[in-house]
């Protein structure tokens, strides 16, 4: 029984139902939008069945080009941002005690309850003119007089950041919290101080998980399409708004299914090539 | 005096008392054994010492230095660690040089120190393994090996063999006392062992389950001369027998009158006592026989385990246990009456 692989259909029924869940609920759409994405728009209807790659040929503009590489760059951006911040902050829950480890992590875990909307206008009330925290700024005399941070690249990053913070945390924290806490202990022992403590062998031996975070914030942040057009200025949508804009404001679901499949071979490339360079680091067992 | 010295040492965590009263001079180039039951306080002296915690009250002092408030990566203390916490995403070589990058030692020097000590712990070639490629005993070199890279002023290891099956920890006990004393390093060891103990140490710190050191000594002074009744139990097995004492050094014990060599400080007539007489210091003769410190009794059991037998005496209401090599084999057997003969010198006399 031990090594050999499962015989018969008894057998294989544990695995049949996470299969067939996946068909249903991942191939088969897939299937459909990569289909679609090769038909023919109907002007004033939907689409005919057709077998055209003017889609793909139409994806090649100015626009579409910039757009792409601005979603990517933002995403990542903030991916780096989340992790830059969020490791430290997990590494410090983790060392609290129990009690205060849960508190935090509930606080968290409630901040995922907000839905985007509320907090993209939360953060565009706190950075405007008329309401925003450049008065509180304005009354401490650290500034002039009032101004609007929003619509802007920056309102930007801090609402996709604050969506992506609560995810970058609860993904960090399993393996943080498995790190054998002798280790640091071993680095001080021999001779390094807190701080080369924590990048040498906090990091260090966490860089698996960093680079699974870092993939994870990018593929999150890539998809919202609220926060962009709430928090930024029209250079500043993303691919997402540009897609959600043509399926459902231009009816255009053979050209919107298009960029979706492009734009996601392109982000599955980025994510490939990151995992390898993560991989190429470590070094491996012969 | 040099070497290390711990001051009225107590540790408390919360409500929780971990180590609670420790006076203790460890002399320089020693080995010394912290030796005492779960949850004693041997890891929380060793960490107080390693500078991994801060004691509630007391002070720690290397060659008469106040090094209490120094914090852990200034001391230079070499520490294995009972689960190792060998850095996973290094190799064996990466592992060992880490204190050596960390202090920015150049790569060749770096490269040849590991050799060094590699061949030291006799793990030639082996610096380009993963840690997870390696086996428990050879772990345990490695984590030793590191240890060993920052030329320690102290070496600390928290029952580095516990998880090593029989035959490997005496291998690695006889080969970490030869490494201890080919390089003369002041170590101390802790562990829950008292034959690891008593083979590996030049002295022995016990320590008993009141978080407090009962003895320390080398291992001879402490198996013959145990300072009361737990340290007398707690190493090796002991006959332990309550009585009054009475003037001319005299124990009476359930109506037998026994004679001692020596009376603790503080004994006089009338006062309690214990006496801790080990099992080989005991002769068993066959039949009753009436004498200076005979008692009679009778065979309740005999335990013959090959190399030595072992013999249970029921003496009107307790036991005495003896044990003699298989050649001098009492003839005695279940049931028999016979007479426990127990030398004056052996009588060691406890004050509780
Ligand atoms: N960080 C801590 N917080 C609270 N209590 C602790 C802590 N560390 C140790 N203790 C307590 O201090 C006492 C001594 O613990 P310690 O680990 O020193 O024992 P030990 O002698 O090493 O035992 P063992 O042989 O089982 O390893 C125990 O009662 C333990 O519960
Ligand atoms: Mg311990």
């Amino acid at each position: 029984m031990i090594g050999g692989p499962p015989k018969g259909l008894r057998a294989r029924l544990p695995i049949l139902y996470p299969a067939a869940m996946l068909v249903v609920f991942f191939v088969i759409p897939f299937g459909i939008m990569l289909a679609v994405s090769f038909f023919k728009r109907e002007p004033g209807g939907f689409y005919t069945t057709d077998f055209s790659i003017g889609n793909y040929a139409n994806l090649f503009t100015v626009l579409f080009g910039r757009v792409l590489v601005f979603s990517i760059l933002i995403s990542a951006f903030c991916a780096a941002l989340c992790v830059a911040v969020g490791f430290p902050f997990t590494y410090f829950i983790t060392r609290m005690r129990r009690k205060a480890q849960v508190v935090w992590l509930v606080v968290l875990v409630s901040v995922l309850s907000l839905s985007a909307v509320i907090v993209a206008f939360a953060w565009s009330i706190m950075l405007s003119q008329t309401a925003g925290v450049s008065n509180l700024l304005v009354w401490l005399g650290l500034m002039e007089k009032a101004v609007s941070w929003s619509p802007g690249f920056w309102a930007l990053t801090c609402g996709m950041c604050y969506i992506a913070f609560p995810y970058t945390v609860l993904v960090l924290y399993p393996p943080m919290s498995r790190l054998d806490p002798h280790l640091p202990e071993a680095a001080q022992t021999l001779g390094a101080s807190p701080v080369t403590t924590f990048f040498t062998v906090v990091v260090g031996s966490l860089r698996s998980s960093i680079v699974a975070t870092l993939i994870m914030v990018f593929a999150f942040t890539l998809g919202t399409y609220l926060i962009p057009q709430i928090l930024g200025r029209p250079q500043h949508w993303t691919l997402s708004v540009l897609i959600t804009d043509e399926a459902i404001y231009r009816s255009n679901l053979p050209f919107a299914s298009a960029m979706a499949v492009f734009f996601m071979v392109v982000s599955l490339a980025l994510v490939g090539l990151t995992m390898l360079a993560g991989k190429a680091k470590e070094p491996s067992p012969r | 005096m040099a070497g290390l010295d711990l001051k009225d040492i107590h540790k408390r965590f919360g409500s929780v008392v971990a180590v609670q009263n420790v006076d203790l001079h460890i002399p320089h180039g020693r080995f010394v054994c912290f030796l005492g039951p779960s949850g004693c306080g041997k890891t929380t002296l060793l960490r107080l010492i390693a500078g991994l915690e801060q004691p509630t009250a007391g002070r720690v002092l290397l060659e008469d230095q106040d090094i209490t408030d120094r914090p852990a990566h200034q001391r230079n203390f070499g520490m294995v660690f009972q689960s190792l916490a060998l850095f996973p995403h290094l190799t064996v070589g990466e592992n060992i040089a880490y204190s050596l990058r960390i202090r920015k030692k150049a790569a060749a020097d770096c490269r040849r120190h590991v050799d060094e000590l590699l061949e030291l712990v006799r793990l030639p070639g082996y610096a380009a393994r993963h840690i997870s490629q390696l086996s428990g005993g050879q772990r345990q070199r490695v984590a030793i090996a590191r240890a060993l890279a920052i030329e320690p002023r102290l070496f600390l290891l928290d029952e580095p063999l516990s998880a090593l099956d029989a035959k490997l920890r005496e291998d690695m006990q006889l080969e970490l006392r030869m490494l201890q004393q080919r390089l003369g390093i002041t170590t101390i060891l802790v562990t829950h062992d008292q034959r690891e103990a008593m083979t590996m140490s030049d002295l022995i710190v016990v320590m008993g389950t009141d978080n407090q050191v009962h003895q320390m000594g080398s291992p001879l002074e402490i198996y013959r001369h145990p300072a009361d009744t737990f340290v007398a139990d707690f190493i090796g097995t002991s006959n332990l027998l309550k009585g009054v004492c009475r003037s001319g050094r005299q124990v009476v014990i359930s109506g037998k009158t026994l004679s001692v060599e020596a009376l603790p400080a503080g004994v006089s007539a009338g006062s309690e006592v214990s006496i801790s007489v080990r099992p080989e210091d005991i002769n068993v003769l066959s039949g009753a026989h009436e004498g200076e410190n005979h008692l009679q009794g009778q065979v309740a059991f005999v335990r013959d385990t090959g190399s030595s037998v072992e013999i249970y005496l029921d003496c009107n209401g307790f036991q005495i246990i003896s044990q003699s090599t298989p050649k001098s084999r009492p003839a005695v057997r279940q049931g028999d009456a016979a007479t426990a003969v127990l030398p004056p010198s052996a009588c060691v006399v406890l004050s509780t």
